[in-house]
């Protein structure tokens, strides 16, 4: 036994397992995610149910149980129950429903059943029988499967020309009228109190109308198109015979899940997956697509990362490279290592009260007085969020690049200074090239520390919803003031606090898979360069 | 100016030792000009040295030459290596260190005040112990100390590298490489690469800490003789372990023990008559 122990055979395998342990969390967790995240985009059969008393049910299953205590001594098995979604949440107000199996008559996969996309209440489900214009049929029966194609078609423009409206031509009217406004407050106040706004100034007014008319012209625009948008309706009998009208302009996609071939569903599941990554929310978050939370970690982590390397970098090579190494560089040390463990509600704290409510209500008094009390910097933004991060994880930074200079071997200092080099120019030329891997290595560090983050966000500036992006074409390009939208807070948001947790559930999964994803790829990229450059400085064997 | 001086210094040092009949003369003439064998080039006058509170060196007084071999022996420990780096002022990087005494390079205090010590690191050159080529490319490694010291001009540089590689005979090795990294050299061709950067920046003086401690009997061979040769132009300290090669390559031989300077004088008579007994029984191996 003793031999054995000594043998160190237990202690090999005890550390294996503990690797294996390891190895099996994190598998078994990617693996959760991605099989409730990535089911949801393949186009699922519709069942059709009859039961007992007569009703129809017309769904896709989405879980099974046991129906608790039921089970007895002649149903030793107990009974089960199956879980339907059933869609057409404005007439059954609900998206499920239950159904005992014991209930069940009879089920069946007809080909004609239809899933509609909706812009509001969720999917609706049931069959198409007539396609009305206005109050007038359509066309009816067999024909409105092809002329369903090319309405739906008409839909899509329509639906094109309405948000290119909405977005750009109004949107740029309002920023200019705004500005134009804003312009007149300065103006006043500039003037002193008293002469504000007796005298406007003529030109202003001017472009101030011509602007109002421009507008006036746009929405009477979109008035005809939403006429339009709204003229022809998809009439859907749901699976109670009743028949439900939906506006040609509410619907997103018809799909027929029951008669694809697995060529077919495999086209529509790339195209659901692109829409998911590519499209906005909508359903207050539940459904549609996520690009916006995407964009905003992406530009999030990149602002940050702008501010916090030099930072980080700097202070490293002042601690490392200038100061004496004393007590107080000691005690300098530990603290910025315990920075590193305080919980980053109190960094979101502090960039509240620092960052927000300090600078940025200075900013306004300064540069923005026109648009009080309305905050521009003055309120949380995706500057200030990425100053918060860059606040959270400059110890990272710092510790990672002090471990990378006195990595650098004292030979290479030597010999930049034996060659009459002063310090500087050894530290810039020979040492921070040396050093760039280790820095590099705390680049990867605070991405990942910073792309995982929610708390800071919460109180610095990320939304449920954004109206525009932090990036945009309208001048200055990229609005630092902006709010933004975030894939943590998102996973919390639509898991959490959405009216319809249940429907959204597949929608947290795949937000977490995304947020994994591009804190995935992110810090690939982090390591590939760090790898090229680790061969270009390799330290010599000899 | 400080272009065209540097071109006329460069135009000196392009030349190798025994290359053609041109440089012999050139050498000769400066040699007869300046009388180099009476000149002084270092002279160290009592100095101690205290890394804290500890005492590496106690009184060393010497003189060395110029255009010779100075090589200091002594077992590890014994300061040597020390005092070398108190020539160019190395041990300003270590906390603590304190010298006291003088140190004079052609009659210049170097400790003095007004003395810029980059500028005295670039009269002073220094090879190491551990081959130290830096992670760039062979001609960015003879072409960094230049560089710092204001050569902008390609050309300039170019025909610099190669004066510098042919001075510290790796050009023939090198020439068809000199965009690859340095570390891709081997032992003995880093060492000489370092003494080629060395070379690059035109120093008075080479300092060379146990330069061969790491190489093959073969690589050995080589840099001594190109210290041999070094010695036509510039004046080489040199610190080593190997009794032979103090022999072989020195004109001027310093024991030290215990941070003293035991005996220094020629190196012919401190190995055929020592004065002192510890001298004698270090080099014939009877302890050390």
């Amino acid at each position: 036994m003793r031999a054995y122990w000594r043998s160190g055979e237990l202690f090999v395998w005890t550390t294996a397992f503990g690797v294996a342990v390891g190895l099996l969390m994190i598998a078994g967790l990617l693996a959760l995610i991605m099989i409730h995240g990535l089911g949801q985009f393949w186009p699922q059969t519709i069942e059709q149910v009859e039961l007992d008393n007569g009703q129809v049910v017309i769904g896709q299953t989405v879980g099974r149980e046991t129906i608790p205590r039921s089970v007895s001594q002649d149903q030793p098995k107990g009974l089960s129950r199956t879980r339907f979604r059933v869609g057409n949440r404005d007439v059954f107000g609900s998206d499920f429903r239950w159904v005992d199996e014991a209930d069940i008559h009879a089920r069946t996969t007809p080909k004609d059943v239809v899933i509609v996309e909706r812009r509001e209440w969720g999917p609706a489900y049931g069959r198409i029988h007539t396609i009305y214009d206005a109050d007038q049929i359509y066309v009816e029966g067999q024909e409105t499967r092809s002329a369903l194609n090319s309405i739906l078609v008409r839909g899509r423009e329509l639906r094109k020309s309405i948000d290119h409206i909405e977005r750009n031509e109004i949107g740029d009217i309002n920023h200019q009228i705004e500005a134009l406004r804003l312009k007149e407050r300065s103006l006043a106040l500039d003037g002193g109190p008293g002469s504000a706004s007796t005298v406007p100034d003529p030109a202003l007014q001017r472009r101030l109308a011509e602007l109002e008319e421009e507008y006036r012209k746009r929405a009477a625009r979109l008035e005809e198109l939403y006429r339009q948008a709204a003229q022809y309706q998809v009439g859907l009998t749901i699976s109670d015979d009743r028949e439900i009208r939906i506006p040609l302009a509410q619907v997103i996609g018809i799909s027929r899940p029951n008669d694809m071939g697995w060529g077919q569903k495999a086209f529509a599941y790339v195209g659901n997956l692109w829409g998911f990554l590519s499209g906005e929310p909508r359903e207050s978050n539940t459904e549609g697509g996520i690009f916006p939370a995407i964009f905003g970690t992406v530009l999030l982590v990149f602002l940050m990362t702008i501010v916090v390397m030099p930072f980080g970098v700097m202070a490293a090579v002042y601690l490392r490279e200038y100061a004496a190494q004393g007590m107080l560089v000691r005690i300098v040390r530990i603290a910025v290592n315990n920075l590193a463990g305080v919980p980053s509600i109190v960094f979101g704290v502090f960039g509240l009260g620092c960052f927000i409510y300090a600078a940025g209500g200075t900013i306004d008094r300064l540069f923005f007085p026109g648009a009080l009390p309305n905050p521009t910097f003055g309120t949380g933004g995706i500057l200030w969020a990425s100053l918060t991060l860059a606040l959270l994880t400059v110890p990272v930074v710092i510790v990672a690049t002090e471990e990378g200079l006195s990595a650098v071997p004292r030979e290479f200092r030597e010999g930049s200074i034996g060659l009459g080099a002063t310090r500087f120019e050894t530290i810039w030329h020979v040492i921070l090239p040396c050093a760039l891997p280790g820095i590099l290595t705390g680049l990867i560090l605070a991405m990942a520390r910073a792309a995982g983050e929610v708390a800071p966000l919460m109180l610095t500036g990320v939304v449920k919803l954004v109206p525009a992006l932090p990036l945009d074409s309208a001048f200055p390009f990229l609005h630092l003031d902006r709010k933004f939208m975030h894939l943590g807070f998102h996973i919390y948001d639509v898991g959490f606090q959405s009216p319809n947790v249940e429907a959204a559930k597949p929608m947290v999964y795949m937000t977490t898979l995304t947020l994994i994803v591009v804190v995935v790829s992110l810090n690939l990229i982090a390591v590939v360069i760090r790898n090229r450059l680790r061969k270009r400085f390799a330290t010599s064997a000899v | 100016m400080e272009h065209t001086l540097g071109l006329l210094q460069l135009g000196q040092r392009v030349l190798l030792p025994g290359t053609s009949a041109t440089s012999r003369d050139l050498t000769a003439e400066t040699h007869m000009l300046s009388q180099p064998e009476l000149h002084t080039k270092v002279r160290v006058r009592n100095l101690d040295f205290f890394y804290g509170e500890r005492q590496a060196l106690f009184h060393v007084t010497l003189t060395i030459r110029a255009n010779t071999v100075t090589a200091f022996i002594g077992p590890s420990g014994c300061g040597k290596s020390t005092l070398l780096r108190c020539l160019n002022r190395l041990n300003d990087l270590v906390d603590g260190a304190t010298v006291k005494g003088r140190i004079e390079l052609d009659g210049t205090d170097i400790n003095g005040a007004g003395v810029d010590v980059n500028s005295l690191r670039k009269r002073v050159g220094m090879v190491f112990q551990k081959s130290n080529p830096f992670p760039k490319s062979i001609f960015e490694n003879v072409a960094y100390g230049p560089r710092l010291h204001g050569f902008r001009n390609k050309r300039t540089l170019d025909e610099l590298v190669q004066a510098s590689l042919e001075g510290a005979g790796l050009w023939d090795e090198v020439k068809d490489r000199l965009t690859h990294s340095a570390l891709g050299l081997s032992g003995g061709q880093q060492q000489r690469l370092c003494i080629a950067r060395a070379l690059a920046v035109q120093p008075d003086v080479i300092l060379m800490d146990e330069p061969c401690s790491a190489l093959d009997p073969i690589a050995t061979a080589k840099i001594e003789e190109l210290v041999f040769a070094l010695k036509d132009k510039y004046t080489v300290v040199m610190v080593t372990h190997n009794m032979q090669q103090a022999a072989r390559v020195s004109d001027q031989c310093g024991f030290f023990l215990m941070g003293e300077l035991i005996e220094f004088g020629d190196t012919k008579s401190i190995f055929t008559t020592p004065q002192d007994k510890r001298t004698e029984d270090y080099i014939t191996g009877r302890f050390g």
